[in-house]
Protein backbone atom coordinates (compact mmCIF):
# COMPACT_ATOMS: atom_id res chain seq x y z
CA UNK A 1 0.00 0.00 0.00
CA UNK A 2 1.37 3.37 -0.52
CA UNK A 3 1.68 6.04 1.47
CA UNK A 4 -0.49 8.84 1.25
CA UNK A 5 1.34 12.62 0.64
CA UNK A 6 -0.12 15.15 2.61
CA UNK A 7 -3.80 14.05 4.17
CA UNK A 8 -3.68 14.91 7.99
CA UNK A 9 -6.48 15.06 10.12
CA UNK A 10 -8.43 12.78 12.65
CA UNK A 11 -11.95 12.53 13.69
CA UNK A 12 -11.64 15.92 15.08
CA UNK A 13 -10.66 17.71 12.35
CA UNK A 14 -13.32 16.14 10.46
CA UNK A 15 -16.08 16.45 12.57
CA UNK A 16 -15.43 20.43 12.92
CA UNK A 17 -15.05 20.51 8.67
CA UNK A 18 -18.97 18.71 8.86
CA UNK A 19 -19.78 21.57 10.89
CA UNK A 20 -18.57 23.78 9.23
CA UNK A 21 -19.72 22.82 5.28
CA UNK A 22 -23.26 22.17 7.38
CA UNK A 23 -22.80 25.62 8.70
CA UNK A 24 -22.55 26.63 4.33
CA UNK A 25 -25.29 24.80 3.46
CA UNK A 26 -27.64 26.53 5.91
CA UNK A 27 -26.03 29.92 4.60
CA UNK A 28 -26.77 29.69 0.91
CA UNK A 29 -30.49 28.17 1.77
CA UNK A 30 -31.02 31.61 3.94
CA UNK A 31 -29.92 33.28 1.08
CA UNK A 32 -33.24 32.26 -1.22
CA UNK A 33 -34.71 35.74 0.31
CA UNK A 34 -33.15 39.42 1.01
CA UNK A 35 -34.72 39.37 5.09
CA UNK A 36 -32.74 36.09 5.90
CA UNK A 37 -29.75 36.74 3.70
CA UNK A 38 -27.64 38.82 5.16
CA UNK A 39 -28.17 36.60 7.85
CA UNK A 40 -27.29 33.35 6.03
CA UNK A 41 -23.96 35.21 5.29
CA UNK A 42 -23.01 35.68 8.44
CA UNK A 43 -23.80 31.85 9.46
CA UNK A 44 -21.43 31.07 6.03
CA UNK A 45 -18.75 32.82 7.54
CA UNK A 46 -18.83 31.58 11.02
CA UNK A 47 -18.60 27.90 9.38
CA UNK A 48 -15.24 28.95 7.69
CA UNK A 49 -13.77 30.00 10.74
CA UNK A 50 -14.69 26.97 12.05
CA UNK A 51 -13.09 25.28 8.86
CA UNK A 52 -10.06 27.27 9.34
CA UNK A 53 -9.44 27.15 13.07
CA UNK A 54 -10.01 23.06 12.63
CA UNK A 55 -7.00 23.15 10.65
CA UNK A 56 -5.21 25.26 12.27
CA UNK A 57 -5.65 22.62 15.10
CA UNK A 58 -3.99 19.53 12.99
CA UNK A 59 -1.05 17.60 14.55
CA UNK A 60 2.23 18.99 13.11
CA UNK A 61 1.25 21.83 11.83
CA UNK A 62 3.88 24.99 11.99
CA UNK A 63 5.48 27.36 10.63
CA UNK A 64 3.03 29.80 12.08
CA UNK A 65 5.22 33.12 11.48
CA UNK A 66 4.05 32.30 7.77
CA UNK A 67 0.83 31.49 8.34
CA UNK A 68 0.16 34.87 9.88
CA UNK A 69 1.93 37.21 7.42
CA UNK A 70 -0.59 34.97 4.71
CA UNK A 71 -3.74 35.62 6.64
CA UNK A 72 -2.68 39.13 7.69
CA UNK A 73 -1.69 40.22 4.40
CA UNK A 74 -4.72 38.36 2.72
CA UNK A 75 -6.87 39.77 5.23
CA UNK A 76 -6.42 43.39 5.19
CA UNK A 77 -6.43 43.43 0.92
CA UNK A 78 -9.87 41.82 1.48
CA UNK A 79 -11.18 44.27 4.04
CA UNK A 80 -10.09 47.22 2.12
CA UNK A 81 -11.13 46.21 -1.25
CA UNK A 82 -14.28 45.16 -0.13
CA UNK A 83 -15.51 48.58 2.02
CA UNK A 84 -14.32 50.51 -0.94
CA UNK A 85 -16.01 48.94 -4.09
CA UNK A 86 -18.18 50.57 -5.80
CA UNK A 87 -21.31 48.56 -6.21
CA UNK A 88 -21.03 49.23 -9.80
CA UNK A 89 -17.96 47.50 -10.14
CA UNK A 90 -19.21 44.65 -7.59
CA UNK A 91 -18.49 42.26 -11.10
CA UNK A 92 -15.04 42.86 -11.85
CA UNK A 93 -14.88 42.61 -7.89
CA UNK A 94 -16.08 38.91 -7.90
CA UNK A 95 -13.73 38.51 -10.62
CA UNK A 96 -10.85 39.20 -8.57
CA UNK A 97 -11.82 37.07 -5.84
CA UNK A 98 -12.54 34.25 -7.89
CA UNK A 99 -9.48 34.78 -9.55
CA UNK A 100 -7.10 34.50 -6.38
CA UNK A 101 -9.09 31.39 -5.52
CA UNK A 102 -8.35 29.49 -8.70
CA UNK A 103 -4.71 30.39 -7.73
CA UNK A 104 -4.54 29.57 -4.50
CA UNK A 105 -5.51 26.47 -5.69
CA UNK A 106 -2.85 26.20 -8.36
CA UNK A 107 -0.44 27.05 -6.12
CA UNK A 108 -1.85 24.07 -3.23
CA UNK A 109 -1.98 21.41 -6.57
CA UNK A 110 2.14 22.97 -7.52
CA UNK A 111 3.02 22.35 -4.13
CA UNK A 112 1.24 18.97 -3.37
CA UNK A 113 3.31 17.99 -6.57
CA UNK A 114 6.67 19.26 -5.25
CA UNK A 115 5.67 17.21 -1.76
CA UNK A 116 5.13 14.36 -3.78
CA UNK A 117 8.40 14.05 -5.53
CA UNK A 118 10.17 15.24 -2.82
CA UNK A 119 9.05 12.06 -0.80
CA UNK A 120 10.42 10.31 -3.47
CA UNK A 121 7.98 7.04 -3.58
CA UNK A 122 4.89 6.39 -6.13
CA UNK A 123 2.24 9.02 -5.54
CA UNK A 124 -1.43 7.32 -5.55
CA UNK A 125 -3.29 8.19 -8.96
CA UNK A 126 -6.19 8.94 -6.88
CA UNK A 127 -4.27 11.60 -5.19
CA UNK A 128 -2.33 12.63 -8.58
CA UNK A 129 -5.47 13.42 -10.51
CA UNK A 130 -7.64 15.10 -8.94
CA UNK A 131 -3.73 17.74 -8.46
CA UNK A 132 -3.98 17.93 -11.62
CA UNK A 133 -7.11 18.25 -12.34
CA UNK A 134 -7.26 21.09 -9.64
CA UNK A 135 -3.67 22.67 -11.09
CA UNK A 136 -5.30 23.23 -14.52
CA UNK A 137 -8.63 24.65 -14.02
CA UNK A 138 -7.35 26.59 -10.87
CA UNK A 139 -4.78 28.08 -13.32
CA UNK A 140 -7.57 28.73 -16.31
CA UNK A 141 -9.74 30.51 -13.55
CA UNK A 142 -7.43 32.67 -12.15
CA UNK A 143 -5.83 33.65 -15.90
CA UNK A 144 -9.29 34.01 -16.85
CA UNK A 145 -10.70 36.02 -14.52
CA UNK A 146 -7.85 38.10 -14.42
CA UNK A 147 -9.10 38.82 -17.82
CA UNK A 148 -12.23 39.19 -17.35
CA UNK A 149 -11.62 41.70 -14.34
CA UNK A 150 -9.03 44.23 -16.47
CA UNK A 151 -12.34 44.09 -19.03
CA UNK A 152 -14.77 44.81 -16.77
CA UNK A 153 -12.54 47.91 -14.91
CA UNK A 154 -11.70 49.04 -18.46
CA UNK A 155 -7.67 48.26 -18.08
CA UNK A 156 -8.00 46.49 -21.99
CA UNK A 157 -10.92 47.43 -24.22
CA UNK A 158 -14.03 45.28 -23.73
CA UNK A 159 -14.85 44.75 -27.07
CA UNK A 160 -14.08 41.59 -28.66
CA UNK A 161 -10.07 40.64 -28.93
CA UNK A 162 -9.28 37.99 -31.36
CA UNK A 163 -6.15 36.55 -32.41
CA UNK A 164 -6.20 35.21 -35.86
CA UNK A 165 -6.35 31.07 -35.50
CA UNK A 166 -7.57 31.52 -31.98
CA UNK A 167 -9.96 28.36 -32.24
CA UNK A 168 -7.04 26.27 -33.57
CA UNK A 169 -4.15 27.21 -30.92
CA UNK A 170 -6.78 26.91 -27.95
CA UNK A 171 -7.29 23.06 -29.21
CA UNK A 172 -3.71 22.71 -29.68
CA UNK A 173 -2.93 24.28 -26.16
CA UNK A 174 -6.00 21.71 -24.46
CA UNK A 175 -4.38 18.80 -26.28
CA UNK A 176 -1.09 19.95 -25.34
CA UNK A 177 -2.19 20.13 -22.00
CA UNK A 178 -4.05 16.75 -21.53
CA UNK A 179 -1.21 14.76 -23.40
CA UNK A 180 1.41 16.46 -20.08
CA UNK A 181 -1.22 15.89 -17.24
CA UNK A 182 -1.52 11.83 -18.78
CA UNK A 183 2.40 12.42 -18.76
CA UNK A 184 3.06 13.17 -15.33
CA UNK A 185 -0.14 10.59 -14.40
CA UNK A 186 1.74 7.60 -16.11
CA UNK A 187 5.45 8.54 -14.44
CA UNK A 188 3.40 9.11 -11.48
CA UNK A 189 6.49 7.11 -9.54
CA UNK A 190 8.49 10.09 -10.49
CA UNK A 191 6.80 12.92 -11.77
CA UNK A 192 8.82 15.54 -13.80
CA UNK A 193 8.21 19.09 -12.13
CA UNK A 194 9.06 20.83 -15.26
CA UNK A 195 6.29 19.25 -17.62
CA UNK A 196 3.66 20.16 -14.42
CA UNK A 197 4.74 24.00 -14.20
CA UNK A 198 4.60 23.46 -18.34
CA UNK A 199 1.19 22.20 -17.62
CA UNK A 200 0.24 25.22 -15.30
CA UNK A 201 1.73 27.88 -17.65
CA UNK A 202 -0.38 26.31 -21.12
CA UNK A 203 -3.41 26.33 -18.82
CA UNK A 204 -3.29 30.06 -17.93
CA UNK A 205 -2.43 31.05 -21.64
CA UNK A 206 -6.13 29.04 -22.46
CA UNK A 207 -7.80 30.66 -19.19
CA UNK A 208 -6.63 33.78 -20.94
CA UNK A 209 -7.12 33.26 -24.77
CA UNK A 210 -10.51 31.78 -24.02
CA UNK A 211 -11.78 35.42 -22.49
CA UNK A 212 -10.19 37.76 -23.99
CA UNK A 213 -12.15 37.36 -27.42
CA UNK A 214 -15.12 37.73 -25.52
CA UNK A 215 -17.52 40.63 -25.28
CA UNK A 216 -18.29 43.09 -22.29
CA UNK A 217 -21.91 42.06 -22.38
CA UNK A 218 -21.18 38.09 -22.54
CA UNK A 219 -19.85 38.39 -18.95
CA UNK A 220 -22.58 37.69 -16.72
CA UNK A 221 -22.07 34.43 -18.41
CA UNK A 222 -18.38 33.99 -18.13
CA UNK A 223 -18.10 35.02 -14.43
CA UNK A 224 -20.44 32.50 -13.54
CA UNK A 225 -18.85 29.86 -15.35
CA UNK A 226 -14.85 30.84 -14.01
CA UNK A 227 -16.87 30.46 -10.58
CA UNK A 228 -17.86 27.12 -11.35
CA UNK A 229 -14.71 26.50 -12.32
CA UNK A 230 -12.75 27.68 -9.44
CA UNK A 231 -15.41 25.91 -7.42
CA UNK A 232 -15.06 22.46 -9.13
CA UNK A 233 -10.77 22.78 -9.06
CA UNK A 234 -11.42 23.54 -4.85
CA UNK A 235 -13.50 19.88 -4.87
CA UNK A 236 -10.32 18.32 -6.74
CA UNK A 237 -8.12 19.73 -3.94
CA UNK A 238 -10.33 18.50 -1.40
CA UNK A 239 -9.80 15.13 -3.29
CA UNK A 240 -6.09 15.20 -3.27
CA UNK A 241 -5.96 16.81 0.64
CA UNK A 242 -9.06 13.94 2.04
CA UNK A 243 -10.57 17.05 3.03
CA UNK A 244 -13.92 17.20 3.01
CA UNK A 245 -14.95 20.49 3.87
CA UNK A 246 -13.22 21.09 1.00
CA UNK A 247 -14.90 18.56 -1.28
CA UNK A 248 -18.40 19.57 0.12
CA UNK A 249 -17.87 23.60 -0.22
CA UNK A 250 -15.81 23.19 -3.81
CA UNK A 251 -19.15 21.47 -4.99
CA UNK A 252 -21.34 23.36 -3.78
CA UNK A 253 -19.95 26.48 -5.42
CA UNK A 254 -19.68 24.61 -8.88
CA UNK A 255 -23.48 23.51 -8.54
CA UNK A 256 -24.34 27.39 -7.96
CA UNK A 257 -22.02 28.39 -10.68
CA UNK A 258 -23.17 25.37 -13.24
CA UNK A 259 -27.23 26.69 -12.68
CA UNK A 260 -26.41 30.55 -12.81
CA UNK A 261 -24.41 29.68 -15.84
CA UNK A 262 -26.88 27.86 -17.79
CA UNK A 263 -29.78 30.64 -16.46
CA UNK A 264 -27.54 33.40 -18.07
CA UNK A 265 -26.98 31.49 -21.00
CA UNK A 266 -30.72 30.67 -21.66
CA UNK A 267 -31.59 34.58 -20.80
CA UNK A 268 -29.43 35.43 -23.75
CA UNK A 269 -31.10 31.96 -26.00
CA UNK A 270 -27.27 31.25 -26.42
CA UNK A 271 -26.26 27.89 -25.80
CA UNK A 272 -22.51 28.39 -22.97
CA UNK A 273 -20.34 27.38 -26.04
CA UNK A 274 -21.87 29.43 -28.49
CA UNK A 275 -20.76 32.72 -25.81
CA UNK A 276 -17.22 30.93 -25.41
CA UNK A 277 -16.04 30.18 -29.07
CA UNK A 278 -18.67 32.42 -31.35
CA UNK A 279 -17.09 35.61 -30.44
CA UNK A 280 -20.76 36.64 -31.23
CA UNK A 281 -20.70 40.33 -31.02
CA UNK A 282 -17.66 40.76 -32.60
CA UNK A 283 -18.76 41.57 -35.50
CA UNK A 284 -19.07 45.15 -36.69
CA UNK A 285 -22.74 46.43 -36.40
CA UNK A 286 -22.95 48.12 -39.85
CA UNK A 287 -25.57 45.49 -42.11
CA UNK A 288 -28.37 47.32 -39.94
CA UNK A 289 -27.10 50.67 -39.02
CA UNK A 290 -27.09 51.76 -42.37
CA UNK A 291 -31.01 51.73 -43.18
CA UNK A 292 -31.46 52.72 -39.55
CA UNK A 293 -31.21 56.60 -40.12
CA UNK A 294 -34.05 56.30 -42.58
CA UNK A 295 -36.66 54.75 -40.37
CA UNK A 296 -38.80 57.33 -39.38
CA UNK A 297 -38.72 57.51 -35.04
CA UNK A 298 -40.34 60.06 -32.45
CA UNK A 299 -37.84 62.23 -30.83
CA UNK A 300 -38.63 64.02 -27.34
CA UNK A 301 -37.31 65.91 -24.60
CA UNK A 302 -37.37 65.51 -21.10
CA UNK A 303 -39.63 68.46 -20.47
CA UNK A 304 -42.19 66.31 -22.95
CA UNK A 305 -41.37 63.10 -21.23
CA UNK A 306 -42.03 64.11 -17.58
CA UNK A 307 -45.49 65.21 -18.96
CA UNK A 308 -46.37 62.12 -20.47
CA UNK A 309 -44.98 60.35 -17.01
CA UNK A 310 -46.65 62.44 -14.18
CA UNK A 311 -50.20 62.24 -16.09
CA UNK A 312 -50.01 58.15 -15.96
CA UNK A 313 -51.38 55.75 -14.00
CA UNK A 314 -48.82 53.23 -14.05
CA UNK A 315 -45.16 53.29 -15.38
CA UNK A 316 -42.52 50.54 -15.55
CA UNK A 317 -39.47 51.33 -15.81
CA UNK A 318 -36.45 48.81 -17.82
CA UNK A 319 -33.12 49.29 -16.63
CA UNK A 320 -30.16 47.92 -18.86
CA UNK A 321 -26.67 47.60 -18.98
CA UNK A 322 -26.26 51.39 -19.81
CA UNK A 323 -27.70 52.48 -17.33
CA UNK A 324 -25.19 50.54 -14.59
CA UNK A 325 -22.19 52.20 -17.07
CA UNK A 326 -24.06 55.78 -16.81
CA UNK A 327 -24.55 54.78 -13.43
CA UNK A 328 -27.75 56.59 -13.43
CA UNK A 329 -29.55 54.26 -10.32
CA UNK A 330 -29.48 57.08 -8.17
CA UNK A 331 -30.87 59.81 -10.75
CA UNK A 332 -33.54 57.17 -12.25
CA UNK A 333 -34.81 56.56 -8.33
CA UNK A 334 -35.28 60.19 -8.29
CA UNK A 335 -37.47 59.89 -11.24
CA UNK A 336 -39.27 56.83 -9.50
CA UNK A 337 -40.03 58.89 -5.94
CA UNK A 338 -41.26 61.95 -7.62
CA UNK A 339 -43.69 59.84 -9.97
CA UNK A 340 -44.74 58.36 -6.50
CA UNK A 341 -45.23 61.45 -5.20
CA UNK A 342 -48.13 61.80 -7.57
CA UNK A 343 -49.23 58.97 -7.09
CA UNK A 344 -48.11 57.01 -10.09
CA UNK A 345 -47.06 53.51 -9.56
CA UNK A 346 -43.85 52.64 -10.34
CA UNK A 347 -41.75 49.35 -10.89
CA UNK A 348 -38.99 48.49 -12.05
CA UNK A 349 -39.06 45.16 -14.57
CA UNK A 350 -35.29 43.34 -14.75
CA UNK A 351 -34.02 41.54 -17.34
CA UNK A 352 -32.05 38.10 -15.91
CA UNK A 353 -28.87 39.71 -17.67
CA UNK A 354 -29.39 43.25 -17.17
CA UNK A 355 -26.16 44.42 -15.77
CA UNK A 356 -23.17 42.66 -16.08
CA UNK A 357 -23.05 39.44 -13.58
CA UNK A 358 -25.98 37.92 -12.58
CA UNK A 359 -28.58 40.07 -10.75
CA UNK A 360 -26.19 43.12 -10.84
CA UNK A 361 -29.53 45.61 -11.28
CA UNK A 362 -30.74 44.10 -8.54
CA UNK A 363 -27.84 45.33 -6.26
CA UNK A 364 -27.75 48.41 -8.48
CA UNK A 365 -31.56 49.76 -7.55
CA UNK A 366 -31.25 48.30 -4.12
CA UNK A 367 -27.86 50.31 -3.47
CA UNK A 368 -30.15 53.28 -4.88
CA UNK A 369 -33.05 52.19 -1.84
CA UNK A 370 -35.46 50.81 -4.54
CA UNK A 371 -37.49 48.37 -2.15
CA UNK A 372 -37.37 44.57 -3.09
CA UNK A 373 -41.05 44.66 -3.73
CA UNK A 374 -40.46 46.84 -6.76
CA UNK A 375 -38.09 45.04 -8.58
CA UNK A 376 -39.98 42.30 -11.07
CA UNK A 377 -38.82 39.52 -12.90
CA UNK A 378 -39.59 39.45 -16.39
CA UNK A 379 -42.16 36.60 -16.47
CA UNK A 380 -44.03 38.84 -13.78
CA UNK A 381 -43.68 41.85 -15.04
CA UNK A 382 -44.82 41.13 -18.66
CA UNK A 383 -48.32 40.18 -18.35
CA UNK A 384 -48.54 43.88 -16.93
CA UNK A 385 -47.18 45.31 -19.86
CA UNK A 386 -50.73 45.77 -21.57
CA UNK A 387 -52.36 47.26 -18.56
CA UNK A 388 -48.94 49.68 -17.76
CA UNK A 389 -49.45 53.21 -19.52
CA UNK A 390 -45.72 54.22 -19.63
CA UNK A 391 -42.48 51.89 -19.90
CA UNK A 392 -38.83 53.96 -19.93
CA UNK A 393 -36.30 51.90 -21.32
CA UNK A 394 -32.72 53.08 -19.76
CA UNK A 395 -29.80 52.30 -21.58
CA UNK A 396 -31.14 48.64 -22.24
CA UNK A 397 -31.52 47.45 -25.90
CA UNK A 398 -31.41 43.86 -27.11
CA UNK A 399 -33.74 42.54 -24.34
CA UNK A 400 -36.75 44.99 -24.93
CA UNK A 401 -36.33 44.03 -28.80
CA UNK A 402 -39.78 43.12 -30.46
CA UNK A 403 -38.28 41.48 -33.32
CA UNK A 404 -37.29 38.20 -30.70
CA UNK A 405 -40.74 37.16 -30.75
CA UNK A 406 -42.05 38.56 -33.94
CA UNK A 407 -39.42 37.79 -36.84
CA UNK A 408 -38.44 34.27 -36.56
CA UNK A 409 -35.06 35.18 -39.02
CA UNK A 410 -34.00 37.50 -36.54
CA UNK A 411 -30.32 36.43 -34.95
CA UNK A 412 -31.94 37.19 -30.98
CA UNK A 413 -35.30 35.08 -32.07
CA UNK A 414 -36.81 33.35 -29.24
CA UNK A 415 -34.51 35.39 -26.58
CA UNK A 416 -36.60 36.48 -23.52
CA UNK A 417 -37.45 40.00 -23.31
CA UNK A 418 -39.29 42.45 -21.27
CA UNK A 419 -42.53 42.94 -23.96
CA UNK A 420 -42.52 46.92 -23.56
CA UNK A 421 -43.86 46.87 -27.01
CA UNK A 422 -47.34 45.76 -25.39
CA UNK A 423 -47.24 49.00 -22.76
CA UNK A 424 -49.33 51.89 -23.71
CA UNK A 425 -46.21 54.21 -24.93
CA UNK A 426 -42.62 53.77 -24.64
CA UNK A 427 -39.85 55.83 -24.15
CA UNK A 428 -36.59 54.87 -24.82
CA UNK A 429 -33.44 57.07 -23.19
CA UNK A 430 -30.47 56.05 -25.19
CA UNK A 431 -27.69 58.25 -27.16
CA UNK A 432 -28.14 57.32 -30.83
CA UNK A 433 -30.37 54.96 -32.26
CA UNK A 434 -26.88 52.41 -33.01
CA UNK A 435 -27.69 48.75 -32.32
CA UNK A 436 -27.08 46.86 -28.86
CA UNK A 437 -24.68 43.92 -28.22
CA UNK A 438 -26.60 41.70 -30.94
CA UNK A 439 -25.29 44.51 -33.71
CA UNK A 440 -29.38 44.52 -34.62
CA UNK A 441 -31.56 47.03 -35.00
CA UNK A 442 -34.43 47.63 -32.24
CA UNK A 443 -38.06 47.92 -33.84
CA UNK A 444 -39.20 48.94 -31.09
CA UNK A 445 -37.33 52.87 -31.65
CA UNK A 446 -39.70 52.60 -34.87
CA UNK A 447 -43.10 51.78 -33.03
CA UNK A 448 -45.61 54.55 -33.53
CA UNK A 449 -46.13 54.66 -29.67
CA UNK A 450 -42.32 54.93 -28.98
CA UNK A 451 -40.82 58.55 -28.10
CA UNK A 452 -36.99 58.37 -28.00
CA UNK A 453 -35.20 60.82 -25.61
CA UNK A 454 -31.68 60.82 -26.78
CA UNK A 455 -29.02 61.42 -23.75
CA UNK A 456 -27.20 60.17 -21.77
CA UNK A 457 -29.11 58.19 -18.70
CA UNK A 458 -27.92 59.99 -15.95
CA UNK A 459 -28.46 63.92 -17.05
CA UNK A 460 -31.59 62.34 -18.96
CA UNK A 461 -32.79 61.26 -15.45
CA UNK A 462 -32.24 63.98 -13.54
CA UNK A 463 -33.87 66.22 -16.15
CA UNK A 464 -36.84 64.61 -15.88
CA UNK A 465 -37.08 64.35 -12.47
CA UNK A 466 -36.35 68.13 -12.15
CA UNK A 467 -39.67 68.86 -15.03
CA UNK A 468 -41.63 66.89 -13.06
CA UNK A 469 -40.95 68.92 -9.96
CA UNK A 470 -41.64 71.73 -11.82
CA UNK A 471 -44.85 70.73 -13.44
CA UNK B 1 -11.29 7.80 3.12
CA UNK B 2 -11.76 5.82 0.44
CA UNK B 3 -11.95 7.06 -2.99
CA UNK B 4 -15.36 5.89 -3.59
CA UNK B 5 -16.97 7.25 -0.07
CA UNK B 6 -15.14 10.69 -1.88
CA UNK B 7 -16.78 10.49 -4.81
CA UNK B 8 -20.17 9.70 -2.89
CA UNK B 9 -19.42 12.67 -1.15
CA UNK B 10 -19.41 14.78 -3.91
CA UNK B 11 -21.99 13.45 -6.07
CA UNK B 12 -24.75 14.17 -2.79
CA UNK B 13 -23.50 17.61 -2.17
CA UNK B 14 -23.80 18.43 -6.02
CA UNK B 15 -27.23 17.68 -5.52
CA UNK B 16 -27.68 19.23 -2.72
CA UNK B 17 -26.02 21.50 -4.02
CA UNK B 18 -28.68 22.04 -7.14
CA UNK B 19 -31.54 21.81 -4.76
CA UNK B 20 -30.54 24.56 -2.39
CA UNK B 21 -28.96 26.98 -4.94
CA UNK B 22 -31.91 26.85 -7.44
CA UNK B 23 -34.47 28.15 -4.97
CA UNK B 24 -32.30 31.41 -4.81
CA UNK B 25 -34.62 34.20 -6.44
CA UNK B 26 -32.58 36.11 -9.84
CA UNK B 27 -32.76 39.35 -7.80
CA UNK B 28 -30.26 37.68 -5.39
CA UNK B 29 -27.80 36.23 -7.78
CA UNK B 30 -25.29 38.70 -6.93
CA UNK B 31 -24.52 38.32 -3.44
CA UNK B 32 -25.34 34.79 -3.98
CA UNK B 33 -22.45 34.47 -6.31
CA UNK B 34 -20.22 36.65 -4.59
CA UNK B 35 -21.57 34.53 -1.50
CA UNK B 36 -20.05 31.21 -2.87
CA UNK B 37 -17.55 32.93 -4.46
CA UNK B 38 -16.19 33.36 -0.51
CA UNK B 39 -16.93 29.93 0.21
CA UNK B 40 -14.82 28.15 -2.46
CA UNK B 41 -12.06 30.62 -0.45
CA UNK B 42 -11.77 27.44 1.53
CA UNK B 43 -9.00 26.22 -0.64
CA UNK B 44 -7.00 28.43 1.89
CA UNK B 45 -7.08 25.22 4.16
CA UNK B 46 -4.71 23.75 1.50
CA UNK B 47 -2.05 25.98 2.00
CA UNK B 48 -2.53 26.63 5.21
CA UNK B 49 -1.63 22.63 5.44
CA UNK B 50 1.08 22.86 2.84
CA UNK B 51 2.53 26.33 5.29
CA UNK B 52 1.90 23.95 7.93
CA UNK B 53 4.12 20.84 6.98
CA UNK B 54 6.61 22.41 4.74
CA UNK B 55 10.14 22.00 4.69
CA UNK B 56 11.40 23.84 2.05
CA UNK B 57 12.05 27.76 0.82
CA UNK B 58 9.94 27.35 -2.37
CA UNK B 59 7.28 25.06 -0.83
CA UNK B 60 7.19 28.31 2.17
CA UNK B 61 6.49 30.75 -0.74
CA UNK B 62 4.27 29.21 -2.66
CA UNK B 63 1.70 28.58 0.49
CA UNK B 64 1.81 31.86 2.05
CA UNK B 65 0.78 33.08 -1.34
CA UNK B 66 -2.17 30.58 -1.35
CA UNK B 67 -2.35 31.46 2.14
CA UNK B 68 -3.05 35.23 0.95
CA UNK B 69 -4.66 34.52 -1.90
CA UNK B 70 -7.38 32.42 0.19
CA UNK B 71 -7.74 35.04 2.79
CA UNK B 72 -8.55 38.04 0.04
CA UNK B 73 -11.17 35.15 -1.52
CA UNK B 74 -13.14 34.54 1.80
CA UNK B 75 -12.48 37.84 3.83
CA UNK B 76 -13.68 39.81 1.10
CA UNK B 77 -15.90 37.88 -0.47
CA UNK B 78 -17.88 37.51 2.99
CA UNK B 79 -17.65 41.14 3.71
CA UNK B 80 -18.56 42.23 0.17
CA UNK B 81 -21.73 39.98 0.26
CA UNK B 82 -22.84 41.54 3.28
CA UNK B 83 -22.55 44.70 2.58
CA UNK B 84 -24.75 43.95 -0.56
CA UNK B 85 -27.19 42.26 1.50
CA UNK B 86 -27.11 45.30 3.82
CA UNK B 87 -28.53 46.97 0.79
CA UNK B 88 -31.46 44.90 0.14
CA UNK B 89 -32.59 44.52 3.67
CA UNK B 90 -32.40 48.09 5.33
CA UNK B 91 -35.20 49.23 2.73
CA UNK B 92 -38.22 49.87 5.71
CA UNK B 93 -35.11 51.09 8.43
CA UNK B 94 -34.71 54.47 6.97
CA UNK B 95 -38.52 55.36 7.15
CA UNK B 96 -38.68 54.07 11.14
CA UNK B 97 -35.65 55.87 11.69
CA UNK B 98 -36.67 59.17 9.99
CA UNK B 99 -40.10 58.57 12.42
CA UNK B 100 -38.37 58.14 15.46
CA UNK B 101 -36.26 61.72 14.67
CA UNK B 102 -39.13 63.13 14.12
CA UNK B 103 -41.04 61.93 17.60
CA UNK B 104 -37.64 62.74 19.47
Amino acid sequence: MVEAVLQPGGDAATALYIVAFSLFIIGVRRGTHPTTAKQGNLIAAVGMAVAVVATLLLDGIGNWGLIALGLGVGTAVGVIASVRVQMTEMPQMVALYNGVGGGAVALIAWSEIRHGISLGHEIPLDELIPVLFAAVVGSVSFWGSNIAFAKLQDLIPTRPLAVPGQQVINALLLVGILAACVNVAVNNDDPSQAIFIATLIAAGLLGNLVVLPIGGADMPVVISLLNAFTGLSAAAAGFALDNVALIVAGTLVGSSGTILTMEMATAMNRSVANVLFAGFGGAPSGGGGGSAEERPHVSIGAQDAAIKLAYADSVVIVPGYGLAVAQAQHAIKEVGDELEKRGVTVNYAIHPVAGRMPGHMNVLLAEADVPYEQLKEMEEINPEMPRTDVAVVVGANDVTNPAAKNDPDSPIAGMPIIEVDEAQQVIVIKRSLSPGFAGIDNDLFYEPNTSMLFADAKQAAADIAAEIQNL
Amino acid sequence: MSLMTEITIFVLAAFVGFEVISKVPTTLHTPLMSQTNAIHGIVMLGGLIVVGFADDGLEYAIGTIAIAFGAINIVGGFMVTDRMLGMFSRKPKPKADADGKGGA
